[in-house]
């Protein structure tokens, strides 16, 4: 078994172990209260600050690429997840990102860290903030329908849009992309690059948790229960849906223009509707609506195909579907529910009285 | 001037004409009750009220101001709140969080976003668990609660941003009788500050707690007035006699 298997059993703690089992630690944390997440992201974030030193190179840039992919995932998972947004379309933030950091390089020769990402960022929220406009701002509540049509046929149009436009490269994409650069320094796959995703993603995911943690994010559990009621109660609720979907845009912009950087090109995929369906997947494998879920999800399902593409080349995505469907159909909140209740999931956002007037005992918060 | 005034209000739903120019105008601190057979047009018409519905025709008037064409959450900022006929609390949240979700609906982004207003606001949470004889149960999921408790912390939930006009689709619907006697006890205090329109099957109920009476046939109001007028009302008498 490769190394990088081991990074991905140590994250989900217990992938293999039977159902049964999980069910029981399940309860067994219900019952005595206490906080199983804050243990999986600490064994997460051990496992990937680890990882560069058991892995072998070429596993090294595999992992840089699983953690690029995790960034994305977080960014669908808070549109889907938290906000009970069906966006089928999040690669258009991430493609054109990637696209347009790649021209930035091709055209501008500019490759400055503290110029391309923020960059990226930019061009992804733009995106998002136009089409999430367009798509949730009407003046009455747009349908799920119709939300995730116009996201899919934003993702299609782009990737045809990309593919027969000369300017980009056409069907072949921007080829050799300069290597980001800090200074004098140039980011090239390897471990250098790992940590720096790494670290843009542990910022990200603790932003995401502050997001999620907040009353906002009790907004939002109200949205994705039942967006009508809380309409009722005065929430204005499509521009709470079309903040977190730009929200969601500037983040996949982010991974987006890492992305390009990492790979040395772009090409029209990467906008289109393949990786707009692969980022569903790993939200719902890994469990949406909790963000380790997200992040776990990206690890396990591209750990998965690695393995099976190298070791069943022909069957390999009959399997991994198989997967999917499985996971899917017996544990509709994704991987994570083996060891997360459903209390822990949605979390409390406001703290027990006694809790309050003891502040060293633990506060009771929402799952991020 | 009413609270709130609703004139000549149609809706058609394709073929089926559900309110034919039904009215309804309510005082303030008045509790009004909406009655009539089934399909004459009750929920319709709450439904037009809130906003769930626009009418086909007619016109809302709420505080001075013509709503007809107002948003849910345009008519919930200007004082209206609504309590579903079928209940939608949020089941996973706990109560606590169902009644703090309701309290915030109007706060700034930016007081959602750090937080400042929880702190604040834990009294009053607990206040309305409290009153609606819920505190205990503060910390569960609302999904564990029986259907009667639902009920009320949805009319806490309802009642959380103090409006001036609270619209109930029955409260009482599924109560045993002891639940319905506590509802009643529960929505007499609110009648300093609220206005109440309450649409119910349980006449007793209504007769209790209502000061007027609207009612509904077929799409039309048959009748409106005080408890005692509508109750020597003879056409009245005769669509529940023609039901019974």
């Amino acid at each position: 078994m490769p190394k990088s298997m081991s990074v991905v059993r140590e994250a989900i703690a217990g992938d293999e172990a039977d159902d049964a089992m999980a069910e029981r630690a399940a309860a067994v944390q219900v019952a005595a209260g206490r906080n199983v997440l804050p243990i999986v992201e600490g064994v997460v974030l051990v496992a990937a600050l680890l990882a560069p030193l058991v892995l072998q190179d070429y596993l090294t840039v595999f992992a840089t690429r699983v953690i690029i992919l995790a960034l994305f995932a977080l960014s669908f998972d808070l549109v889907w997840g938290y906000a009970g947004i069906m966006s089928f379309g999040q690669a258009l933030f991430f493609g054109s990102a990637g696209y347009g950091v790649a021209l930035l390089a091709r055209d501008l020769d500019i490759t400055n860290i503290f110029l391309v990402l923020p960059a990226g960022t930019i061009i992804g929220l733009t995106f998002a903030l136009l089409l999430g406009g367009f798509l949730l701002l009407g003046r009455h509540p747009s349908s799920v329908i119709f939300v995730s049509l116009g996201t899919l046929t934003g993702s299609y149009a782009a990737d045809r849009l990309a593919r027969g436009w000369y300017y980009l490269g056409g069907q072949n994409g921007i080829p050799s992309i300069a290597p980001m650069t800090l200074g004098g320094y140039e980011f090239s796959e390897g471990p250098a690059f790992y940590y720096l995703v790494l670290g843009i993603l542990v910022v990200v995911y603790l932003l995401c948790r502050f997001l999620v943690r907040s009353q906002f994010g009790l907004a939002l559990a109200g949205l994705r229960e039942n967006e009508q009621r809380i309409a009722f109660f005065g929430y204005k609720a499509q521009h709470l849906k079309a903040i977190i979907f730009t929200i969601g845009g500037a983040i996949a912009g982010l991974a987006g223009s890492l992305y390009a950087f990492h790979e040395g090109f772009v090409w029209p995929n990467m906008v289109g509707v393949v990786v707009s369906t692969q980022v569903v997947l790993y939200v719902l494998f890994g469990g949406s609506g909790t963000l380790i879920g997200a992040v776990i999800g990206a690890v396990i399902v591209e750990g998965v195909s690695f393995w099976l593409s190298d070791n069943y080349r022909d069957i390999w995505p009959i399997i991994l579907g198989v997967l999917l469907l499985l996971v899917i159909l017996f544990r509709p909140l994704g991987l994570i529910s083996f060891v997360l209740g459903e209390r822990e999931r949605v979390g409390s956002f406001g703290a027990k009285p006694n809790e309050n007037k003891k502040p060293g005992k633990e506060k009771r918060n929402a799952a991020p | 001037m009413p609270l709130l005034e609703a004139a000549g209000i149609k809706k058609i739903f394709g073929k089926l004409t559900a309110l034919d120019g039904a009215a309804l105008t309510v005082g303030e601190n008045e509790f009004h009750g909406l009655i009539g057979p089934n399909g004459s047009g009750k929920s319709t018409l709450m439904k037009c009220i809130a906003g769930a519905e626009v009418p086909t025709q007619g016109k809302v008037s709420f505080v001075n101001t013509d709503i007809t064409a107002f948003t849910p959450t345009e008519r919930a900022r200007a004082g209206m709140s609504l309590k579903f006929q079928i209940t939608s609390v949020l089941p996973t949240l706990t109560l606590y969080d169902n009644i703090l979700l309701a309290l915030q609906a109007q706060s700034s982004l930016f007081d959602l976003l750090f937080s400042r207003t929880r702190g604040a606001l834990h009294d009053q949470v607990m206040t309305m668990l409290t009153q609606f004889r819920l505190a205990d149960r503060a910390f569960d999921a609302a999904a564990a609660l029986s259907h009667g408790q639902q009920q009320w912390l949805e009319i806490a939930m309802a009642l959380a941003g103090k409006p001036k006009l609270l619209l109930l689709d029955e409260p009482t619907g599924g109560m045993s009788l002891e639940e319905r006697r506590v509802t009643g006890e529960l929505l007499q205090p609110i009648k300093k500050h609220c206005s109440l329109v309450i649409v119910e099957h349980d006449l007793d109920f209504i007769r209790d707690i209502c000061d007027r009476l609207t009612v509904l046939d077929q799409g039309k109001v048959l009748a409106s007035g005080t408890v005692s007028e509508i109750q020597a009302n003879k056409s009245v008498q005769e669509i529940y006699l023609r039901r019974a």
